[in-house]
């Protein structure tokens, strides 16, 4: 939904001075809790990586503060990238568990249609 | 898994497994399983497990209303879901409210508000965000409806009556007065599909002869974060299942004073002795803690990973529905950063 011939940034990445790759924090645009935390633990859960947190700045401002620090010398793109795969396979096993239970439902039983009466 | 009697569960299976519900506070409310934190636990995030263990149960559907449980999954990732179903998911809503004609008591702008609220019964999936604010708007992303009412005196009514409903026609605005108004291909495309709101008896205005309402409305495509209106949820919540032990043998008068601390169904007293029948269907009001004999008899807990979602659909899309949409957007919404990744060579 970004207006027509603005460059709106979507994802920056600021890096302290003579600090190495793995140490970086990533700016998301237009996010907040939801894909925040959620990217949060499943980056937690990646293993090599030191610290992970998020923070949003201001309420006002639709934007988060994502840092991940790496241990050894591996680039915090890494587990970024990895981060958001493995969180995007987890909704395509929920999506997919989600279907076939509905189909079971529908199966055992015709769906309870209760007809919306009118006050 | 339901409350044995004295189960005993190693301290730090209790940590990782269950959020406590204590006298004065909750223990344990946030996931620990992170690599590291546990010696002689491989917590590494494992797909293969994680699918494993991860389970959908829906218990109730029907076209309104839908409830469901997730099983095996954190807290983070289900409280995404309920956050999207609530503010994410897109919905058509009238946003642009054209006022011809308005010699009603209600204020044009309270009349327009009134009218943003009203669910309009049209997929929005069919539709396109409207990408410029100026345009006039086509086919494609807007709906035309048109509410055109008058109200007059009753030529019919008894000379004496008080009652409204006698003396005037067209005296309450309802929105089963909303007509659609087909743009474009419109007409070709929703053929088979009145375009409507979701109601008919939701009452917009109340009117008196000589007074009338012309407006002409526009809907858009929006989502929840931008306005309430365009929220295609009454509402979406979820509760971790309780788990409730007892940690010993409670019998005759205790056990019926037990059994009337939780909500009905969950204890039953069986051989005079209290039993746990269903742990779910209690809504941990904590009642037995103000019973200093029952304080040490119970424990009180919930799993962690077992969310117990109820979604109410406001009846634009059905409950299903929802809950799939839900998910795709999270998905989206991971692809957008990747793709982001890829496309630009980060320094």
């Amino acid at each position: 939904m970004a207006g027509e011939g603005e460059k709106k940034p979507v994802l920056e990445m600021v890096q302290a001075d003579g600090a190495d790759e793995g140490c970086v924090t990533f700016v998301l645009h237009n996010e907040d809790h939801t894909l925040g935390n959620s990217l949060r633990y499943m980056i937690m859960k990646t293993a090599d990586v030191d610290f992970c947190g998020y923070t949003i700045t201001h309420p006002s401002e639709s934007k988060i503060n994502f840092r991940i620090q790496t241990r050894g010398s591996i680039p915090a793109t890494e587990p970024l990238r990895s981060g958001l795969n493995e969180l995007s396979d987890v909704c395509q096993h929920v999506l997919n568990t989600f279907q076939v239970s509905l189909s079971i439902t529908y199966e055992i039983n015709c769906p309870v249609v209760v007809q919306h009466t009118s006050v | 898994i339901f409350g044995k009697m004295a189960e005993t569960m190693n301290i730090v299976e209790e940590i990782r497994n269950r959020v406590i519900l204590g006298e004065y506070n909750v223990k344990n409310v946030h996931t620990s399983d992170y690599p590291g934190n546990y010696p002689g636990y491989d917590d590494t995030w494992d797909m293969q497990k994680f699918q494993k263990n991860f389970r959908i149960d829906i218990v109730h559907l029907d076209e309104s209303t839908m409830e469901f449980d997730m099983v095996g999954i954190d807290a983070a990732i289900a409280n995404a879901f309920r956050r999207i179903l609530l503010a994410e998911v897109p919905t058509m809503a009238i946003e642009k409210v054209f006022i011809y004609n308005n010699t009603s008591i209600v204020q044009d702008e309270v009349l327009a508000h009134r009218l943003g609220l009203v669910p309009i019964k049209a997929d929005p999936r069919l539709f396109e965000y409207r990408t410029s604010a100026e345009e006039e708007g086509s086919e494609i992303d807007t709906i035309q409806l048109q509410l055109k009412i008058k109200c007059s005196r009753n030529p019919r009514a008894t000379k004496d009556s008080a009652d409204p409903r006698e003396l005037y026609l067209n005296h309450m605005v309802y929105s089963r007065d909303i007509k659609w108004v087909p743009i474009g291909n419109q007409a070709d495309v929703f053929a088979d599909s009145v375009i409507a709101p979701v109601h008919d008896d939701i009452l917009i205005a109340q009117l008196r002869p000589g007074q009338e309402l012309d407006v002409i409305m526009h809907c858009v495509k929006g989502i929840g974060q931008d306005h309430a209106k365009f929220s295609p949820v009454a509402t979406a919540s979820y509760r971790l299942l309780p788990d409730i032990t007892l940690l010993e043998p409670v019998e005759g008068e205790r056990a019926e004073r037990l059994k009337r601390c939780f909500s009905r169904g969950v204890i039953d007293i069986q051989d005079v002795v209290a039993k746990v029948v269903d742990s779910r269907l209690d809504t941990c009001s904590r009642e037995f803690l103000r019973h200093d004999d029952l304080k040490n008899a119970v424990k009180l807990a919930r799993f962690r990973d077992h969310f117990i979602f109820t979604v109410e659909s406001t009846g634009i899309l059905p409950p299903d529905v929802l809950v799939t949409e839900a998910i795709k957007v999270l998905m989206v919404k991971c692809q957008r950063f990747l793709s982001e990744l890829d496309s630009t060579d980060l320094e």
